[in-house]
């Protein structure tokens, strides 16, 4: 121990260090374990048949032929499933009057949108799986289906006939009822009589969480235990529910996530595949893995976003808003997964931002179609509402004719008013909007932007520049367990965590969040080291197998760090009671008179002291433990959240649009977050640059596209368009620290901040640099096509110059050039609701 | 063929390709498999020093040939300066990409030992990254290039 002590005498925090992680070394030298991997003894393999249809009945399937092919070992459908495979679950409902098909992991009778499976193969291998699935012969008689959101709100057309409705759930959060401001529609009343008025409506396209890594599944169903290994954001959520679902006894089942290739919400979901190869595992009695392909993953795993925000935003004519009222239409797909239905509702909250609002009214209408199911997706409800609020704060700034940053000064809460009530019934802990914005648009170079861009004005340069403001804030840390109950989410929001002292002094941290990227492993061991006193080296973070760390919540919402993070300091403060206790004892002094500083235990006012690897070992051989103590430093601990954490930041976007072409060009973009404390800066200027990435391929390239019958014609990354390097630019990031004061750690939140905050900077550049045509909105994503069309909805307005008469040329074949983004029919062209406000 | 120094002999189907018979037959499971289009890039490895999308070559093509993967990188114990480089540079967070990039990277500054930013994107324009946003992995390349363009905020550390 002495080296221990040395080491850590008198050193540094880890806490704040850039502590390069420890998860690299396996994953740069390609000795990772993705689930993929695994080969077992006498392992098959599935394949699955999925629905071209979007909605059809099944008349019949036929397995023969598949069945006959070389070390085919069994073709499984809905009819010898049915009663064998439960449904779905559920675990938020929207409403307690919610509504609900059944949902099968295989169709029985009917298929309600494309890609869902019908048949499963299982073989010797994948290849021989996936070429006996051609064969498998299913007859169907095509159904009408619903796939426009607007069109399923009309409800002539339904997703399930046997429901009556596509409407799944109306949520209402008003601030009357929650006496938390006052009456909208009288803001709006007053606003339209001697004020300003806005309504805008906004959509969020559909987009695909396309985490790298495929999902996979491997069963073995040989042991004791079924071992299942998946890879998920949600292993403890996996146990519970192949429980739940097929009745297995929860103490037989163990579901290991191993490495993880990324998630963003894709991967927190109890899926069809991942019952039907438990299943499959069963009735063969061998080890079987599922690993799908891409076009599979794009197809069938759940979609994010995908809703109409309609807005309503009162104010005094100097801009002050008095009201705000949100109406949103969410899409649910065909089914409910795991929270799809509460997925809108998570931004119920956050519509205000960072304002003070004095009156808010939020209704949504969950609506099924035949499409994949959607569900949570980086943000999840959040990246919805800071979207539009930034977008309408920016339209009113328009029609105030100030500056972007003007409008938000006069509305946001200024730094002394914290810890603040908002108009949505939450109390904002901390926060310093005023130091955040000060911070970036000093780093932007805001002012020499803005007056680049007015030269260009003048100049009616073909490329103009546009300066987009977004000032976010967002709810994180799911979440208090008592909240989610009154919100109608079954399970709980604590985490939990355990602290073992080995005998040769190193720690295992046991941890019950499953990290697939963010860095747990350095992250926690940083935290460990300081509390402990240990090297970080000396720290090993185990995690994702349900055998080895036995409770747990799991990993999404930004939550690991504010709530696994405290269960994993409380542990190790409750390691540090107890082995003062044995120190004590050991060196006959008392526990009043005892010190612990930098891993020791000493005795005020004399020499002695012990290290807390030498307490282990004592425990370890146990010959000097008193009767009435456990023989034992190790401990527990769950901690369950007071109240969520309020991550903000200011995050400005520059970039160049050519009005001539449509084509935008990013210029410049600069963060700057407040996450409280930061742990590790490496690990959080990570999380931010992925996130940034993520919203500006919302704001500019991603969207899932149905065809006219429902099939996703995005299904492979030729058509859905994640971003590459050459798209993107790099990025400064900076912070403001205000520690929160809702955890002991004083730790926000960063997961998400990057992807909520960046789409609307991004959308409000583009917006910016067309104003002076008239434009007041661009449909995400802001593709050349829909740019040049908002320019030149309005012919020869502004610099433009008229628009190109007919195609752009002969290969452009005007059925290749229609918006097939859902809800845009003729009434809702991009091109047409442009050029209303100015 | 030789993987990663070794040499092997087998027979394979006509079908199947590099990256299945890395993963499958030698157990070079360090190589993955992200998209079935050949736009990910996850998978790639250097054939006779070039590199190549393993998912667009079959095994039978690489007869004779020499591949290098993941694995086959660091020598000795010591990383390669493109691994170390990501490892500094924060490059990865979940790592599915991360030895096809790494692959890759290689590839560029092979091509061009100093190439600017710009050069950097382009020429890791067909490996997807879905963690990063590509920042710290074009410093990565940046840094392994010898090139001084490591953030001041990643060297102060310790």
């Amino acid at each position: 121990m002495t080296v221990t002590d040395e080491a850590t005498a008198g050193a540094a925090p880890e806490i704040g260090k850039e502590r390069r992680r420890k998860e690299d070394q396996r994953l740069i030298t390609g000795r990772t374990r993705w689930t993929d991997n695994m080969v077992l003894p006498g392992m098959l393999h599935l394949a699955m048949v999925r629905s071209p249809y979007a909605h059809a009945r099944i008349t019949s399937i036929d397995t023969a032929e598949a069945k006959a092919m070389p070390n085919v070992v069994t073709v499984l459908t809905g009819a010898d499933l049915a009663d064998e495979q439960g449904s779905l679950p559920n675990a938020w409902m929207a409403t307690p009057e919610q509504v609900a098909p059944p949902h099968p992991s295989v169709a029985v009778d009917t298929v309600a949108f494309a890609g869902e499976v019908v048949a499963v193969v299982v073989a010797r291998s994948a290849a021989e799986a996936r070429d006996a699935a051609d064969l498998v012969d299913v007859d169907y008689e095509e159904l009408p289906a619903v796939l426009d959101l607007k069109r399923a709100d009309a409800g002539d057309v339904l997703a399930h006939p046997d429901l009556g409705t596509n409407l799944s759930a109306h949520y209402v959060y008003d601030s009357v009822d929650d006496s938390t401001g006052g009456s909208v529609e009288e803001a709006i009343a007053e606003a339209r009589e001697s004020g300003i008025l806005l309504e805008r409506e906004y959509r969020q396209q559909r987009l695909i969480p396309a985490f790298m890594e495929p999902r996979s599944i491997c069963v073995d169903p040989t042991g004791e235990q079924l071992v299942v290994h998946t890879s998920t954001q949600v292993p403890h959520f996996v146990r519970v529910f192949i429980a739940l679902v097929l009745g297995i006894p929860e103490s037989k089942v163990r579901v290991i996530a191993p490495d993880v290739g990324g998630g963003f919400g894709g991967k927190l979901q109890f899926t069809p595949e991942e019952v039907l190869t438990v299943i499959a595992a069963r009735h063969t009695g061998k080890p079987c893995k599922y690993t799908e392909t891409r076009s599979e993953s794009l197809m069938a795993a759940h979609h994010g976003r995908d809703q109409w925000q309609k807005l309503t935003l009162a104010a005094g004519k100097d801009g002050t808003v008095t009201g705000l009222k949100v109406e949103l239409l969410a899409n649910m797909g065909a089914y409910l997964g795991l929270v799809t239905s509460y997925i809108p509702m998570l931004g119920a909250r956050m519509y205000n931002g960072i304002y003070k609002f004095p009156a808010y009214r939020f209704e949504c209408r969950n609506l099924f179609t035949n499409t994949t199911w959607t569900d949570a997706y980086r943000g999840a409800g959040r990246p919805e509402a800071t979207f539009a609020i930034e977008r309408i704060m920016d339209e009113l700034a328009a029609e105030v004719g100030v500056d972007p940053l003007e409008i938000r000064k006069r509305n946001w809460i200024t730094h002394e008013e914290f810890p603040f009530d908002t108009v949505a019934g939450l109390t904002y802990d901390s926060g310093n909007y005023e130091a955040a914005t000060d911070k970036a648009t000093a780093l932007f170079g805001y002012e020499e932007l803005r007056a680049e861009q007015q030269r260009r004005r003048d100049a009616k340069d073909p490329v103009q520049l546009g300066i987009g403001v977004s000032t976010f804030t967002e709810m994180c840390g799911l979440a208090p367990s008592r909240w989610l109950g009154e919100q109608g989410y079954v399970g709980g929001g604590w985490e939990h965590a355990v602290v073992r002292m080995l005998p040769t002094g190193k720690v295992e941290v046991l941890i019950g969040t499953s990290p697939h990227g963010q860095g747990h492993e350095t992250a926690f061991s940083q935290i460990v080291a300081d509390r402990l006193g240990v090297p970080f080296e000396d720290v090993e973070v185990l995690h994702g197998d349900t055998q080895v760390s036995a409770r747990g919540l799991d990993t999404y919402g930004s939550r690991s760090l504010s709530v696994g993070g405290m269960a994993v300091l409380a542990a190790a403060d409750k390691v540090v009671d107890k082995a003062k206790t044995l120190a004590a004892h050991l060196m006959e002094a008392s526990t009043e008179d005892l010190q612990f500083e930098a891993g020791r235990f000493t005795v005020r006012g004399t020499e002695k002291g012990m290290g807390l690897g030498e307490i282990a070992f004592e425990v370890f051989h146990g010959h000097n433990v008193p009767e009435h103590l456990e023989s034992t430093l190790d401990a527990d601990a769950t901690h369950d959240p007071d109240d969520f954490s309020y991550p903000h930041g200011t995050h400005l976007c520059a970039l160049e649009v050519d009005t001539e072409t449509g084509g935008i060009k990013l210029r410049k973009y600069v963060s700057v977050d407040d996450v409280g404390t930061i742990v590790n800066p490496l690990i959080v200027s990570g999380q931010l640059h992925g996130g940034i990435v993520q919203g500006l391929a919302q704001a500019l390239w991603e969207e899932a596209v149905h065809d006219e019958s429902g099939t996703l014609v995005s299904a492979s990354f030729v058509d859905y368009l994640v971003p590459t390097a050459a798209d993107t630019i790099s990025f400064e990031n900076e912070h403001t620290v205000t520690p929160a004061t809702t955890n002991q750690l004083g730790v926000k939140g960063v997961g998400e901040a990057g992807t909520i905050a960046s789409t609307p900077a991004v959308v409000n550049a583009v917006v910016d640099a067309l104003r002076p045509f008239g434009v007041n909105d661009v449909r995400m994503p802001c593709t050349p096509e829909r740019v040049y069309k908002a320019i030149h909805a309005r012919d020869g307005a502004g610099t433009g110059g008229a628009p190109t008469v007919g195609a752009a040329g002969p290969h452009f074949d005007q059925s290749d050039t229609a918006d097939r983004s859902a809800g845009a029919d003729s009434t809702d062209r991009p091109g047409d609701d442009n050029g209303s406000s100015l | 063929m030789t993987v990663d120094g070794a040499s092997y002999t087998d027979d394979v189907e006509p079908r199947m390709l590099l990256v299945h018979y890395l993963r499958e037959r030698l157990g070079k499971t360090g190589t993955v498999v992200g998209c079935d289009t050949s736009n990910c890039g996850a998978c790639t490895v250097h054939l006779d020093g070039r590199s190549v999308k393993s998912c667009n070559v079959l095994a039978v093509q690489v007869d004779g040939g020499e591949v290098t993967t993941i694995e086959g990188l660091s020598q000795g114990g010591e990383l390669h300066p493109m691994q170390a480089a990501f490892h500094e540079c924060h490059a990865l967070q979940c790592g599915f990409c991360t030895p096809g990039m790494i692959m890759q990277a290689i590839d560029v500054l092979n091509d061009n030992p100093k190439p600017t930013e710009e050069q950097i994107r382009e020429g890791l324009e067909g490996n997807l990254c879905r963690c990063t946003g590509y920042h710290n992995i074009v410093r990565a390349v940046q840094a392994a290039s010898g090139q001084t363009a490591v953030p001041a905020a990643i060297e102060e550390s310790a």
